[in-house]
Order: structure tokens, then sequence, then C-alpha cells
């Protein structure tokens, strides 16, 4: 019970960190949101009054002749309570929670199906390849994959568009989650289009993430066969397949879990460019489209999500490792 | 970036106890290391002497020329760009700046997660607690956003700023590494014996500790090295990095921005993510080597030998 309230304060501590960035760095670098509010609202020709901009700024949170300890409290009770503000760039005016909610269920999907394929191939890949060590899928694969996983995503994904997506015929659409020319609905026709478009950045999800799972569970692996207990299941005659999924698998596979939840948010890193070479509408196309148009609330409110997103796995992945593991239940 | 978790390798303690020279041979017979430290060298060649790469050239590889947007030609090995310039004399006077900015954030980022975790390991207690909770916070929360976050904040394109960030989030990892492996060494009688003759803590960490954890700082200084160069080429092809510099990320940038692929142009939009990727492989590759140089459990076998261990 010990582990799990500690993991617990772990995650709002580190929520916390991450507001407390999220809410200070704006205020302590050059450039103010103040400004980039002015030019953006002063773009079609209007004049802004300091009224408009004040309100538009309360709404955000920023007043900056309040003190700062207020500004602070009250801007973790609205992030806490979810009144995350209005976008000031392109949609402006938009509550930064319908942005959101719009781009949320295509990153979702996309990168949710990607990243636990890449987790569940790599982890039985690198069993295997662990438990044949010196065969032939172990000297090919690690060599391989230390190369895959040192590949950046935006390269995989630009090496992918023009081998697939351009040319005379394209096999395989390069931009947009689907056919522009379909009204979404739960018909074929939409859901193969769906499919088809998310190919290509799925595969480069899963081509350079796959490896480091591999390296690291066939490292495990080694290590683990090593132990007392695996020798004593080989005297006892179990069969081979249960030692190497029951016994060696298993204990490898708990320091994977862990990491698997750390590692999300390089995979949130490789989303934001994968997302922005194929114009693909989710959140890391939209983080990016916040830091052109230095749309902070947005900018401010997907940072958050995202860091919430991570510890949300983190800790998911904290109660798995509890479940499989006695030793985190008994030593506290 | 996923390539940071390949190196979880459990610290060791079997390299604590090494012959001199022993880490320099066990490099020479690590093929990947071989490989790895080639091609190293040769981005270290290219960075150190770029006029030699491209002997022809005399003045600014960002000369612009009149023929823009050619095919590769023997003119131009690879092409040129939008304003005609040659892409392969970019490409190599680009080595440089993509080098020092992996070589620094590493280095940075190394020295960091040295101290942070070997003090925490040697004071133990609340500054421990403290500095192993610290050390979580910063592992999880996702580095890159935050990193597009500083970059927008503190304006666009400072070089400086992007090695302090990548400085600033690449540490953690290797803190980690560092901390559990100092704690294994804690309690060791050489260390103790050291006490025992009164030396002061600095001297110990400094002097007995640190030797004792070569193998594992070197393959930190790897990873955290291939984590910069993934990361600063991101941010430039996103358009974060100094759009007049010369590095592969804003050769990437103007790549997609004058759409390269659509001009049916792939030489000029894939050489540098190319480029990239090699640097990227072989500090992959050395950093693999050295995580099996520390721990000879992970070094490859002969096939017969595991057959029968099968």
């Amino acid at each position: 019970m010990r582990y799990l309230l500690r993991r617990l304060g772990f995650f709002v501590l580190t929520l916390w960190a991450a507001m407390t960035l999220n809410f200070f760095i704006p205020r302590l670098m050059p450039g103010s949101p103040e400004e980039a509010l002015r030019e953006r609202l002063s773009k079609g020709g209007s004049v802004v009054t300091a009224d408009q901009l004040r309100t538009v700024l309360a709404e955000f949170g920023f007043e900056p002749d309040k003190n700062i300890v207020l500004q602070y409290l009250e801007y973790l009770k609205a992030m806490v309570t979810g009144h995350w503000g209005v976008s000031i760039g392109s949609s402006l005016g938009v509550p930064v929670t319908t942005l959101i909610g719009d781009a949320l269920p295509w990153t979702l999907g996309l990168v949710g199906i990607a990243t636990v394929l890449a987790f569940a191939i790599g982890t039985l890949i690198g069993t295997v390849a662990g438990w044949r060590r010196g065969g032939l899928i172990d000297g090919i694969l690690p060599p391989v994959f230390i190369v895959t996983s040192a590949l950046p995503y935006f390269w995989v994904a630009l090496l992918f568009i023009s081998l697939f997506a351009i040319g005379d015929h394209p096999i395989l659409p390069n931009d947009f989650n689907y056919d522009q020319g379909l009204t979404p609905g739960f018909n074929g026709e939409f859901i193969l289009s769906v499919l088809k478009h998310g190919i290509l950045p799925a595969g480069t999800i899963l081509i350079t993430a796959v490896g480091g799972w591999i390296l690291t569970m066939r490292n495990n692996m080694v290590t683990t066969l090593a132990e007392d207990y695996v020798r004593m299941a080989r005297a006892k005659g179990i069969p081979s397949r249960r030692i190497m999924f029951g016994y060696a698998g298993r204990n490898a596979f708990l320091p994977n879990l862990s990491g698997f939840a750390m590692s999300l948010g390089f995979v949130i890193s490789g989303t934001i460019l994968v997302e922005y070479v194929f114009n693909y509408p989710g959140l890391g196309y939209m983080f990016y489209n916040a830091t052109v148009s230095t749309d902070y609330p947005l900018l401010q409110a997907l940072f958050l999500l995202v860091t919430l997103a991570v510890l949300i796995c983190v800790l998911l992945c904290d109660f798995a490792v509890f479940l499989l593991d006695p030793r985190a239940r008994t030593k506290g | 970036m996923s390539a940071i978790v390949a190196g979880t390798a459990a610290p060791t303690t079997a390299a604590t106890r090494r012959p001199r020279g022993g880490l320099f041979r066990a490099v020479l017979h690590n093929r990947k290391a071989m490989v790895g430290a080639a091609l190293l060298l040769l981005f270290i060649l290219l960075a150190a002497f770029p006029h030699l790469f491209v002997p022809w050239l005399h003045g600014d590889p960002r000369a612009i020329g009149d023929t823009p947007l050619a095919k590769p030609s023997g003119a131009h090995w690879l092409g040129t760009t939008g304003l005609g310039q040659d892409v392969y004399a970019e490409l190599v006077y680009s080595t440089r700046e993509s080098l020092v900015i992996a070589i620094v954030a590493g280095l940075g980022a190394t020295i960091l997660s040295v101290i942070i975790g070997v003090s925490a390991a040697y004071l133990g207690g609340f500054a421990d607690d403290g500095l192993s909770m610290l050390t979580d916070v910063f592992l999880v929360l996702p580095t890159f956003p935050l990193i597009i976050v500083l970059a927008t904040y503190a304006g666009k394109g400072n070089l400086t700023v992007i090695i302090i960030v990548l400085i600033l989030t690449g540490w953690s990892y290797g803190a980690r590494q560092m901390r559990a492996q100092a704690l294994s060494l804690r309690n060791r009688d050489f260390l103790e014996s050291a006490r025992v003759r009164g030396e002061r803590s600095s001297y110990i960490i400094v002097v007995e500790v640190l030797p004792t954890m070569t193998s594992l700082i070197v393959a930190n200084f790897l990873g955290a090295a291939l984590y910069s160069v993934l990361t600063a080429a991101g941010l430039q092809f996103l358009g974060l990095g100094d759009p007049n510099s010369l590095s592969w990320g804003t050769m990437l940038y103007w790549a997609q921005n004058q759409g390269a692929l659509v001009n049916g142009l792939p030489a000029w939009a894939l050489s540098p993510g190319l480029a990239v990727a090699l640097l990227g492989v072989s500090f992959a590759l050395l950093n693999y080597a050295f995580d099996e140089i520390s721990n000879p459990a992970l070094r490859p076998v002969r096939r017969r030998r595991a057959r029968s261990a099968s």
C-alpha cells in the first residue's frame, strides 16, 4: 500500500511541477503574450483598445498588475478545474478545450495503436532474441535495430513519403487524416480512407520505436537467464517455452514496463514531428501550429495535457507492476 | 529518440576492476564499437576540414548559384536548392554545427547527471530522496514539447539557448543510472579504506569513485549526444533554429519549405536527414558497445556455444 501511495504522491508532485513550469516560463521569458496578442488582434487592420486587450488576457489568466502569488494560485485553480482559456492563435476566441477535443481522438488512435504495437512486438522479439542468445535472430536483429532506433522520426517519415506517396503512382496518401472529399461517418469508405492515411505515420512511429524495446528486452532477458531460478526451472525439467515466458520473460518484462511509461515522453516528441510531416491534424500538429502562431493558452494546455497523459501511463504501469511483482507489494 | 531507452542494461559492477588500458582494448575488439568509431571519425574530419571534402568550392558554401532546383549531376553531386546552392557543399559544411551541438550538449548533460547522480548516492538520506525525486520528475516531463515551449519563448534560433535547453532536459536519464551504480559502490572496501585514511569526500568522489564508473559515464555521454543530435535536428527542422545557420536541421527546414520532395529532389530532402541518422547511428553503436563492455553478459557469444547451452 505504501508503494502505491508513494507513486500517487509522485504523480501529484510532477503534475504540480509541470503546471508551475507552465506558469513561470512565459513570465520569465522575453516576448510577452500581450504583444503577440496585440499583433494578432490588430492584424485585420482593427485597432485594439487597451481594455479589450486586458479582457482577453484576463481570460487567459494574465493580469500583469496583480500580485504574482495570487496570480499563481488562481492559475492553479483554473488549470485543475479545466478552465484552460481561449485560443489567441489562428482560431481566435475558440475555447482551448474544444480545439483539443477535436484533435485528441486522431492522436490517441494513431499514436496509441502504433506505440502499443511497437511495445508488444518489440518485447516479443526481444524475448526470443535473448532466449536464443547467439542464435540467428540475435545475430541479425540487434545491430539492425540499433540503427533504426537512431533514425530521426522525421527522416523516416520523409523517406516513406518519397518511397510510397510521391511519383506517378503514389500508393498511399501523404497528408491529412482522411480524404477531404468524404464526410466523416461510420461507413466503409470513410474507415478505409482513415486507415490508408494512417499507415505511413503509424509505420514511421512503429519503425523508430520498436528497436528500443527489442534491445532493452533482449538485454533484460540475458541478465535474467543467468538467475538461479531459471537454472532451477531447467533442472526440474519444466518445458522450455514455459521457462521462456513464465520464468525469464515475466521477470525481464518488469523493468521494460516501467521503461514503457517513461518512454512515452519520447514518443510524444516523435509524434509532433511525424504529424507535422504528414499534416496529420492531431495534437502534435496542433502543438506545432500553436508555436508558430504563439498561441500561449493553447501551448500551455497542450503541454499540461501531454504531461498528464504521460503521468497517467506511468501510474497505470505502476499499478501493473504492483499486480505482477510481489516484491513491490511487500517492500513498500 | 527512443534510442535512449536502448542503453538500459542494468549497471553492473563487473567493470570495476580492470587493468589499465582495458577499456581501449575492449573497444578495439568490439565490432559495433569499431563501426561506430569509424563513422564518428569521419564526421569529425568533415567538421574539422570541410574544405578538403569540397575542394572546388571557394568561398561561401551557401553562395547562390544560377541553376536552382537542379537534379543531382556531375557538377552538383546532390543537386541544388531553390536558390541554386550546392546541396553537397552545404551538407559538408553543416557537419560542424551539428557535431558541436551534439558534443557540447552531450558533455553538459553528462556532467550534470554525474554531479546529481553521484551526490545523491553519496550523500544519502534526505538529499538522496530530494535529488532522486527531482530526477524522476525531469525523467517524466515530456522533454520535446518542453523544449519547443522554451525555444519559442526564449526567442527562436539562438544556438546557446538550444544547447542549454538540451542540457537541462537531457540529464535525468543518466543521473538515475549514475546513482544506481554509485550506490552499489558506496560500501566497497576501497572506499572504506579511503575514508579511514581520512580523505575528503571530494577527493574520494573524484579519485576513487569516478574512475571506476568510466564506462558508464562514456556510455551516458554517447546516449546524451545521440539525444541532442536528434532533438536539435528536430527543432531546426520545425523552424525553431536559426534559419541562416549552416546545419543539417536547417537544411531540412528549407528543403521542406521549398517542397524538395514534391519537386522531385529526394536527394536534397533526404541527405541531411541521412547525415543526422548516420551520426546518430555512430553514437548508438558506440553506446551499445559500451554497454557490452561494462556488462560482459550482453556480449555476443559464438553460436556453437550458445547451442550447447540451450
